[in-house]
Parts: structure tokens; C-alpha cells; sequence
């Protein structure tokens, strides 16, 4: 399992691992929201913490479809399912290594976007707590829509209009998070069902999505 | 009588070959009873007024939106774990019927939210959760559309099915957290001494059987429908 991580590390990270795409997507979305409302920095940070959850959201979506994808067109993905290994724990290595490459760092970057859109400060905890509680369940979630769509043609357009619908609560919870924070009011409560997200989808859907692999391999 | 006898699709053709227009009967008379009861011979509500009237087209639609999900919901549990050909293509041949009901319910809302509240949408939990719905029929049709094995598509759509009745109740709470409600709160339930006034209430059972029975006779067809197309598909593949 540790080997199956760094192997995907190193795919990630290495020339052509599309490692800073998403990251560089992350930083074009909210680049764009102030040509979208206007330069107006207390519309900004009204809308800053909804707007960079929603970004981080679509840069983590981004990158799911090489979860699988590339394994399944050169076939490691078959061995890897007949290896002594559970399935199972090859998601969750697969989840992992997604969260590593995707969800740690636009949580490192968030703060510094933070900045762009005028983020109140007393927001910064929150969103970077709320980002780092929550970016494992995009993980595991988009591993789920990624293992559902792996054998199909356009499956990235499919798997986004699966995915979506399921960030729904992350993404309440989340921008709800730093929301509060700005607002001065307790954070603990959206924090905590973050919290309770990600760790039933670590604790759920790894088996869902195993489930789905092999089907697909059927 | 069980259900494990419908697993052959044959048998399940043969049953309800001779129920389908029966149960299309029913509906309609139970529509046309309940819509023109509704509509022409009860008084307008005193907050309301006349646009009460709308409640019988709403509620019941509503009902079936998320009483088509838990169908589908249930189908799909009984396909991955006994394998229930039928219960597979049942799910399939309710999704788009829920679909459309999730459609009229948010529809009717709206027509209705313009004269009560002064907005045809407003980001209240129910509304919002409704439209949450809406995405979740969507993508279970679109994974169905994608997918050629029929196998492999019930398989992937039943996990979906599972898996999205977790978010879809998660999202449901989750919106309450976020918004405060112009919806008013349940208004029919079965634990409750008092309903809606008599005069609305038996013509909105009158128009809710109406619906049922309708749902019941759509899925029955689709599900004929695919049960035959997977005939077909059968027999080309034999003939080459």
C-alpha cells in the first residue's frame, strides 16, 4: 500500500503528472471572480470564502479522472486487482495519493488566494481548518465517481455531473465554516460535521468504490 | 405469492400484462376525481385564495419525487443482493418518472411562490434540496445512459443509488444549516391528529392515490419496455 502511494506520488509530482494543473486552475478561478463582480473589495470578501470553496472544489474535480484512467488504459489497474492487496486498500492508497497531490496543497495555497479576494481576517483559521478537515472526503468522493466512470468514453464530463451533487455537504459545511469565522461566531460546529463527513467517507466509501472496480474489470 | 417469483421476466410480462390498463384506469379516474374535486368544488383558502388550488398537483408530485427515489433505492438493494433482474430494470424505469416529478413538484413551486411569497425561488432547504434531488436523477439517468453492458449498468447505478441516498439525505440536512425556510413545514403526515381542513384533505387523498396509482402503472410499462428491448438486443446478438 505504502509502495502503491509513492508510486502515485512520483507519477504526480514527475514531468507529466499534471501536478501544478490544478493548483494553477485553483489560482485562475479566483483570478476570474473579481472580473466577474467587479473590484469592489467588500463584495470580495462577502463572497471570498464562498468562492474559494467552490474553487477548490472544481480544481479538486480536475484532477480525479487520472485516478484511475491511466492505470486502466495500460492495464496496471487489473494486476493491482489481482494483487494479494485488497482492493479496498488500493483506493484508499489511490485516495490518498489524490489528497497529497490535490487536496493538501490548494489548502496551503487557499490562504495566500485569501488575500486576492479581501478575506476577512479572522476567516484564514476557518478556511484553512475547514479545507484541510474537508478536501480528504473530495477525495474520497471523487475516488467513488472515478472508480464509477473508469471504463467509459467521456467519462470526465459524467463523473462531474456524479461528483457534484455529492460535495454538496462538504461544500455547506465548508464555506460555512469560514463564513463564521469572518463573521466572528463559533466555528466548531460546521468544522466538526466536516470533520464527520470526511471520516465516514474514509470510513464508507472506499468499499463502494472497490466495489465499482470490479465491477468494471469484470 | 413473492416477489423472488418476478425475478423471471417472463412470469412478470404474464402477471401484469392484464393489470397495466387496469391500473392506468384507476389513475386516471382518480386524477379526474381528485384534479376537478380540487379544483372546481372546494373553497378558496382564506390565506391563499385561489392559488390553493395548486396544492393538488404539488404535494402529490412532490410525494413521488422522493417516494420514487426510496422505490428506486429499495430495487436496487434487492439487485446487488439477490440479483433480481427485474427489480434492476424496475429502478431504471422509475429514475425518469421521479425525475419528471421532481420536475412538476419545483414547477408548481414556483407558479405558486410567485403570488404567496413574491418569488418564483428562493434558496429555502426545501426548495434547495429539491433542486439537490433534481442533480441526483440526473446523474443516475446520465450512468445509466453511459453504460452499454445492462449488467454492469445496474451494478454501477445500484451503488450509485446507495451511495447517493447517503448524500442526498446528508444535503438535505445540510441545507437546513445553511438557510433559513419561507416553506411552510410539513403539512400532511401520518402521526398527526390534524391535517389540512376536510375539505382539502379528502380530494388531496382523492388526487395523491391518483398519482401513486399513475407512478405504479409508468413503472410497470417501462419496466415491460425493458424487459422487451433486452429481448431484442438478445435475439440480434443471437442472429449476428
Amino acid at each position: 500500500m505504502i509502495a502503491l502511494l509513492t508510486r502515485d506520488l512520483r507519477l504526480a509530482t514527475r514531468a507529466g503528472g499534471g501536478f501544478g494543473l490544478g493548483l494553477a486552475f485553483f489560482l485562475i478561478v479566483i483570478v476570474l471572480v473579481p472580473f466577474g463582480v467587479g473590484p469592489d473589495a467588500a463584495v470580495l470578501a462577502r463572497i471570498a470564502p464562498g468562492s474559494l470553496w467552490v474553487a477548490a472544489l472544481l480544481a479538486a474535480l480536475l484532477s480525479l479522472d487520472r485516478i484511475f484512467a491511466l492505470d486502466h488504459e495500460d492495464g496496471s489497474l487489473s494486476l493491482l486487482a489481482t494483487a494479494p492487496l485488497p482492493l479496498e486498500s488500493v483506493v484508499l492508497a489511490k485516495a490518498a495519493a489524490h489528497w497529497l497531490t490535490t487536496g493538501v496543497p490548494l489548502t496551503l495555497a487557499a490562504p495566500a488566494l485569501g488575500f486576492l479576494l479581501h478575506l476577512e481576517g479572522a476567516a484564514y483559521a476557518p478556511l484553512f481548518l475547514g479545507l484541510l478537515l474537508g478536501t480528504p472526503s473530495l477525495s474520497l468522493i471523487g475516488t467513488f465517481g472515478a472508480a464509477l466512470t473508469v471504463g467509459l468514453r467521456r467519462g470526465g464530463l459524467l463523473m462531474s455531473l456524479l461528483v457534484l451533487p455529492l460535495y454538496v455537504p462538504t461544500l455547506i459545511f465548508g464555506a460555512e465554516a469560514a463564513r463564521r469565522g469572518a463573521a466572528g461566531l463559533d466555528v466548531t460546529v460546521p468544522l466538526m460535521l466536516l470533520g464527520a463527513i470526511s471520516a465516514a467517507a474514509l470510513a464508507a466509501l472506499p468499499f463502494a468504490s472497490a466495489y465499482a472496480l470490479r465491477v468494471n474489470l469484470r | 405469492m413473492s416477489i423472488w417469483e418476478y425475478a423471471n421476466p417472463k412470469k412478470f410480462i404474464v402477471t401484469t400484462t392484464p393489470l397495466v390498463p387496469w391500473i392506468f384506469g384507476l389513475a386516471l379516474a382518480c386524477l379526474t376525481v381528485g384534479l376537478v374535486w380540487g379544483f372546481f368544488f372546494t373553497p378558496d383558502a382564506e390565506r391563499f385564495g385561489s392559488t390553493v388550488k395548486i396544492i393538488y398537483i404539488h404535494v402529490p408530485s412532490a410525494l413521488m419525487a422522493i417516494n420514487a427515489w426510496l422505490m428506486m433505492l429499495v430495487a436496487s438493494l434487492i439487485w446487488l443482493v439477490r440479483r433480481h433482474h427485474v427489480s434492476a430494470l424496475a429502478a431504471r424505469a422509475a429514475a425518469p418518472v421521479g425525475l419528471v416529478m421532481t420536475l412538476i413538484a419545483l414547477i408548481t413551486g414556483a407558479i405558486w411562490g410567485q403570488p404567496m411569497w413574491g418569488t418564483w425561488w428562493a434558496w429555502d432547504p426545501r426548495l434547495t434540496s429539491f433542486l439537490i434531488l433534481f442533480l441526483f436523477y440526473l446523474g443516475y439517468l446520465a450512468l445509466w445512459g453511459a453504460i452499454d453492458d445492462p449488467d454492469t449498468a445496474a451494478d454501477l447505478t445500484s451503488v450509485l443509488c446507495l451511495v447517493g441516498s447517503v448524500f442526498a439525505l446528508l444535503s438535505r440536512y445540510a441545507v437546513n444549516f445553511w438557510a433559513q425556510g419561507l416553506h411552510q413545514g410539513a403539512s400532511l403526515s401520518l402521526d398527526r391528529e390534524t391535517n389540512v381542513a376536510d375539505v382539502f384533505y379528502l380530494p388531496l387523498l382523492v388526487s395523491i392515490a391518483g398519482f401513486v396509482l399513475l407512478f405504479l402503472a409508468l413503472v410497470l410499462l417501462g419496466t415491460r419496455t425493458e424487459i422487451r428491448s433486452r429481448r431484442i438486443s438478445a435475439l440480434i446478438a443471437r442472429g449476428g
